[in-house]
């Protein structure tokens, strides 16, 4: 029956598929450009980098994560570590100055004011042509920095490089689901990189050309997303970011579904106010595809995920209130019939169904190889779309009414 | 800097997918729609050969006839079709082997009650109107009732017909009956009408009174059976 909320179904249905089949159809032009570097690499220049680690009670992981900045692949006169504890109330700062007799790294200490402020002070505080932050919860890969410095000393044009980002250590279910979500974000970002239209500039390890933050301004508090923000507003002013799909960062992911609640929706709720913000540059042929595919596929499927998510309640809802019904009338409730393959529903929304579920293996796999060369198929890869198909809306769902509401959620 | 070709590309691609997803739903609805002529063909059969058998009964024993002249599949045919209506659309197709499919329950209704009667099968039949035409919760619900009544009671044969079915034998039925549309859902019951939904205590109470009423007269199909002995 043709009725609206059908109508928009199979609307946001179509634009779902549209969405995946961009990315597909942009890989198989580039497919040959990717290239996965596995062994050390050598620039002809190294240029001075600043990296700052902005800290807020990062005690368990502050450590590894400067030692691993400490072992970079990279001259050690050429890298300047900068580690700001934004008014931390634990042990955070005593780490902090454990390294502050090493010759490169600067300690600074503040109040409390937000993970940008931290970033400014060391943005402050640094004199390279290169600066890149790196988030007190992740750890470099020693060949990171090398390979995303030659992604620069290729393209004069690069403004900033992203990194590969990965899960550190999987333990629970929650974090394998986002090992395979992690690996689909790989060869997403790899995506948008081609189109030219990359959204976000991660924490962890992405590197910018000192003129960026000179010429465009320093880190804004951006809805507690001012690595969201600095990507539109290098969008806008049409400045190149790239993403280096073999320069690994291992991050610590949410542990449990409460936690990842809670990161996610500020993702979401930053993705929502800052294209607020920028709504000017959406669907404006000026800014290319960064607003005529990322920002509308993005918001495509915020409206999607509700909108499924809330056809499915109803469903489910009439179901449950039909077995009510039942209860009531006859005192029991009646076993499904017998299994007969007749009543299995081949409608076009399965198989459209069915090739999405496809896609997003292939976005993992692809993800897997073009990151480290290997394509294995894992259980993950599976359950991710399943759980991710449930989880998701929550936080999306929330998100939209906080914003609503004008209700900033928590850092943590 | 856009590349608008890509765009339209990608969504000629896109609408290929849409179209192959509606050609594999096609193809699969039209093997579903087979497989229903298939059965609807061979519950055909089976009542024309349990006419024939019936016409024979002279030359019968009741003990042969009354095993085999139920069409077991009928039921499952009932909710094959509903599902049809329900997943496949309310194409033609579907519309008219509805129209088949009341048309063999009448059959079958008219068989099985003569039957009973000649032969003292211990039996009760129900005859089941509803309407899709608009939204009826009431019949939801007695159709639910009904569905329970049948597991509890294996000789309870309900034969549900759609009103709005475009059939003189189904138009028929109605005049019979004289059921009203404004009345649905409406329960024949021993030539008794109710209209209405009606709970499952009601039926089941009539239901067992019928089986009551048929073991008290046993004389006259203990004749029978006699006869054809």
């Amino acid at each position: 029956m043709v009725s609206i909320p059908n109508i928009i179904f199979y609307v946001l249905v179509f634009l779902s598929v549209y969405v995946q089949v961009f990315f597909l159809v942009t890989f198989l032009e580039n497919r040959k450009k990717i290239i996965t570097r596995n062994g050390k690499i050598k620039l002809a220049k190294y240029p001075s980098v600043t990296i700052t680690v902005p800290c807020w009670n990062e005690e368990d992981t502050l450590e590894k994560t400067v030692l691993s900045l400490l072992n970079l692949n990279y001259p050690k006169d050429k890298i300047k570590i900068i580690i700001v504890d934004d008014g931390s109330t634990d042990n955070t700062w005593k780490i902090i100055n454990s390294f502050a007799s090493y010759p490169n790294i600067r300690v600074f200490r503040k109040e409390n004011e937000g993970k940008y402020t931290a970033l400014n002070l060391g943005l402050h505080n640094s004199d390279t042509d290169f600066f890149g932050c790196l988030d007190a919860d992740s750890l470099v890969h020693p060949e990171s920095l090398v390979r995303i410095m030659s992604y620069f000393e290729k393209d004069p044009n690069s403004m900033a490089v992203t990194p590969a980002l990965l899960v550190y250590d999987p333990q629970s279910v929650i974090q394998k689901v986002q090992k395979a979500e992690y690996n689909m974000g790989i060869y997403l970002k790899k995506m948008l990189g081609f189109l030219g239209a990359i959204h976000v500039t991660p924490g962890p390890l992405t590197i910018f050309r000192r003129k960026v933050f000179d010429e465009l301004g320093p880190y804004r508090h951006a809805h507690n997303t001012e690595d969201m923000e600095i990507a539109y507003r290098m969008q806008k002013n049409h400045y190149k970011i790239e993403q280096c799909n073999d320069a690994y960062v291992y991050t610590n992911t949410p542990l449990t579904i409460r936690k990842l609640y809670k990161q996610r929706l500020r993702w979401v709720y930053g993705f929502i106010n800052n294209t607020i913000d920028y709504k000017d540059i959406l669907l404006s042929r000026k800014y290319g595809n960064f607003s005529f595919f990322t920002l509308p596929a993005a918001i495509v499927s915020i409206i999607a995920a509700g909108y499924f998510f809330s056809k499915l309640v109803y469903n489910l809802g009439n179901i449950l209130y039909s077995k009510i019904i039942q209860f009531q009338l006859v005192g029991y409730i009646a076993k499904t019939a017998d299994f007969d393959l007749f009543f299995v529903n081949a409608q076009s929304l399965v198989f459209i169904t069915i090739f999405l579920f496809v896609l997003v293996i292939f976005s993992i796999m692809v993800g897997k190889k073009i990151t480290d060369n290997q394509s294995k198929i894992s259980l993950d890869m599976f359950y991710f779309p399943i759980i991710y198909s449930i989880l998701a809306p929550l936080w999306i769902i929330k998100a939209v009414y906080n914003t609503v509401l004008s209700r900033s959620p928590d850092w943590r | 800097m856009i590349d608008w070709k890509k765009y339209l590309i990608v969504f000629f691609i896109t609408v290929g997918l849409f179209m192959t997803a509606g050609y594999l739903n096609n193809y699969f609805s039209n093997k579903k729609i087979d497989q229903l002529k298939l059965i609807q063909d061979k519950i055909s059969i089976d009542i024309l050969s349990s006419e024939t058998q019936f016409s024979l009964l002279s030359e019968l024993s009741c003990k042969n006839i009354s095993d085999s002249v139920y069409s077991p599949e009928l039921g499952e045919l009932g909710n094959k079709l509903e599902w049809s209506q329900d997943n496949l659309g309310a194409t033609e197709e579907v519309f008219y082997l509805r129209k088949y499919y009341s048309l063999l329950q009448i059959k079958d209704y008219l068989l099985a009650k003569k039957i009973s009667e000649r032969c003292g099968v211990k039996s009760a039949f129900i005859l089941y109107f509803y309407t899709t035409a608009e939204h009826c919760s009431e019949c939801q619900k007695e159709s639910l009732v009904l569905t329970s009544l049948r597991a509890k009671y294996p000789e309870l044969r309900v034969y549900s017909f759609d009103y709005s079915t475009d059939l003189s034998a189904v138009k028929s039925l109605l005049q019979i009956y004289k059921v009203k549309d404004t009345e649905l859902p409406a329960v024949v019951l021993d030539d008794e009408l109710l209209t209405g939904f009606s709970s499952f205590d009601e039926l089941d109470l009539k239901i067992q009174k019928s089986f009551k009423l048929q073991e008290k007269k046993p004389a006259k199909n203990g004749a029978a059976k006699k006869i054809l002995d």
